[in-house]
């Protein structure tokens, strides 16, 4: 038997542990995306690309990237401020802020939609007053935008947290003390070290932004070429039997997944000197 | 400048850190806050610099109250325990930071700046790395640029926290050095908080040694560890042999450990430092149960005959021939005494 250091397995283990992995992987992973691609190439690429290129695909390619511009942003400006107050402060509250900050992802998505019926619907507790003013949020693009908002709220945050309390204060108060404000060493301190845990919450935020299907779907309405997203889309293509449409929608949503993650690598290239911190 | 610490009493939840703390400190002065974790000396430190506000008492800057001004505006120097540079900035930047962020029309002209940045990284000897990323220098290095950092914006006082904790035993030392030269160089009012008395005897004009959130005693490192105030600062300077006792008609008794002393009867804890032991022949007797060489000084464990172990310094010649198992007879050069309550 050749020598082996301590923490090198038998041959066997390794083999046995990494075809699990692979299996796993194939079966939950890389088939079903393949079998996207596949489905959507079936008649091949002519009938595919004119699936996404119907007007209701398109208006609905639209309202997704529209969604996630907003929720994106949003999200950005919301995590960094309740992570900031959070890690890096002391304050009466800040348990029950915690909590709250993690209720989107306890809460069923179609319970969210459902809370923003209730709130906003006709019949809901600002419904009349929302009629009165000509105002339209429920089976509307806003109220697309606030489930969506909601859905994604905890992403940025809760990547930002325990990165942020890991860091503690040390480098702020060195600022403090060096004569910087509260701005200046937020623009120049906190956040220059916080960016790749903020990369990393912007992507899945913006994953989660375009494939939102639960919270959407219930305060949508479903009207074609106006408030439906892609994944509705997508549904609503696979309802009516339109395999390759919906297959092909189903495949632009990969390829833009597909994408951020492209862009996440490059961007981590571009910052060698910059030990990643956190993942 | 002259800072002036008036009863600053501070609590962390329930718990008192500082109770009534009073303390004054002579510009150009380099002094040590010293104490055992928990003592409340980086409470202190921290409540001086502006990072923490005290509930009860006063911090005055030349006479100027400062106690409620935030750190920005007191124009301290702050070296923190773990230096926390900012990991995203070359050296140089870190060093510029204090100037960098300052108002367009109090800025230094960039030329200035990166004047200033050379002169500072030549005083704490890192000429040339001003290029590099914290996470490329060793411990020692980061403490200097940090103790750079600190200086970059002429504070009128430095203030450190375990400025050496971190580093290990022979970089300690000679930043040790480095520090009382850069003091020596500035002249800026410095204080230092150190659990490491060694540290803060050897470094400081004067020590304020602190406990249980009080200062027990001020003075020159000679004061400190001559003439001790408490039981606590005999104890905590330098190595000692405690006894546990009473005086009665000129003699401290404590088990078979008998000393001449000068003071009234009653009970009392006697300190005697190692080296205050001389062998003399109406001493009491211990028994050496491990002897070593250091140098110049011989160090003796013993017991006594009432079973305390006890600890001797003699120099060489003094010692003459000693072997473990022999008995010696032994009288003392100088006995702290304190009352037990302390």
């Amino acid at each position: 038997m050749s020598p082996r250091s301590s923490t090198q397995d038998p041959w066997w283990v390794k083999t046995l542990v990494l075809s699990l992995v692979a299996v796993f992987l194939g079966l939950i992973l890389v088939l079903p995306l393949v079998s996207v691609f596949a489905e959507a190439l079936r008649q091949g690429l002519g009938p595919a690309l004119e699936a996404m290129s119907t007007p209701d695909a398109i208006a609905s390619i639209k309202l997704t990237l529209l969604t996630a511009a907003v929720a994106v942003p949003f999200n950005i400006v919301f995590g960094v401020a309740a992570a900031w107050a959070v890690a890096k402060h002391e304050f009466w509250g800040k348990s029950l802020l915690i909590s709250l900050i993690d209720v989107p992802f306890s809460v069923s998505p179609v319970v969210a939609g459902l809370i923003y019926v209730l709130i906003f619907g006709s019949h809901g507790w600002f419904g009349s007053w929302l009629i009165d003013h000509n105002i339209k949020i429920i089976f509307a693009v806003p109220g697309i935008m606030l489930a969506t908002l909601f859905v994604t709220f905890p992403f940025v945050a809760r990547e930002l947290i325990p990165l942020m309390q890991e860091q503690g204060v040390d480098e702020e108060e060195a600022a403090a003390s060096m004569g910087a404000g509260g701005w200046m060493t937020l623009w120049r301190v906190t956040t220059p070290n916080i960016r790749w845990g903020l990369l990393y919450g912007v992507l899945l935020c913006n994953a989660r932004a375009m494939g939102e299907f639960g919270a959407v779907s219930v305060v949508s309405g479903h009207i074609r070429g106006l408030t439906n997203t892609m994944p509705l889309h997508v549904e609503i293509l696979y309802n009516e039997y339109d395999f390759v449409g919906a297959f092909s929608v189903a495949a632009l949503l990969c390829l833009l997944s597909i994408l951020t993650l492209i862009l996440k690598g490059l961007l981590e290239m571009l910052q060698p000197q910059v030990r990643r911190a956190g993942h | 400048m002259t800072i002036s610490i008036r009863s600053v009493e501070k609590q962390f939840a329930r718990y008192p850190a500082l109770r009534g703390v009073s303390l004054e400190v002579q510009p150009g002065e380099l002094l040590a806050l010293l104490g055992p974790s928990g003592s409340g000396k980086t409470t202190l430190l921290r409540i001086i610099a502006g990072l923490e506000f005290p509930e009860a008492g006063q911090v005055a800057f030349d006479d100027q109250d400062v106690t409620f001004a935030s750190a920005a505006v007191r124009k301290v120097g702050f070296v923190f325990q773990q230096y926390a540079l900012f990991r995203h900035m070359t050296v140089a930047k870190n060093i510029a930071f204090g100037l960098d962020v300052r108002k367009a029309k109090d800025r230094p002209a960039r030329a200035e700046i990166n004047r200033r940045v050379e002169d500072l990284l030549g005083l704490v000897e890192l000429g040339g790395l001003g290029g590099r990323y914290p996470a490329q220098l060793s411990g020692g290095q980061r403490q200097r640029v940090a103790l750079a950092r600190a200086l970059a914006v002429s504070p009128q006082v430095l203030l450190l926290d375990e400025p050496f904790g971190a580093l290990d035993a022979t970089v300690r030392k000679s930043l040790r050095k480095e520090l009382r030269r850069i003091h020596n160089a500035t002249g800026v009012t410095t204080i230092f908080v150190t659990h490491d008395q060694e540290e803060a005897l050897d470094l400081a004009d004067r020590v304020a040694i602190l406990n249980q959130g009080s200062i027990e005693q001020v003075g020159t490192p000679q004061e400190v560890y001559d003439q001790p105030a408490s039981a606590f600062v005999c104890s905590f300077v330098g190595e000692t042999n405690r006894f546990d006792g009473a005086v009665s008609g000129g003699r401290f008794v404590c088990g078979s450990v008998s000393l001449a002393v000068d003071c009234a009867d009653g009970p009392k804890t006697a300190f005697v430092r190692p080296h205050d032991l001389v062998v003399a022949p109406e001493g009491f007797e211990a028994k050496i149960v491990r002897v070593t060489a250091q140098g110049p000084v011989i160090q003796i464990e013993a017991q006594t005959a009432s079973d305390q172990r006890i600890e001797i310094s003699l120099a060489r010649q003094e010692a003459g021939s000693i072997a473990v198992g022999q008995t010696l007879r032994l009288a003392a050069r100088k006995v702290h005494l304190f009352d037990p309550a302390d």
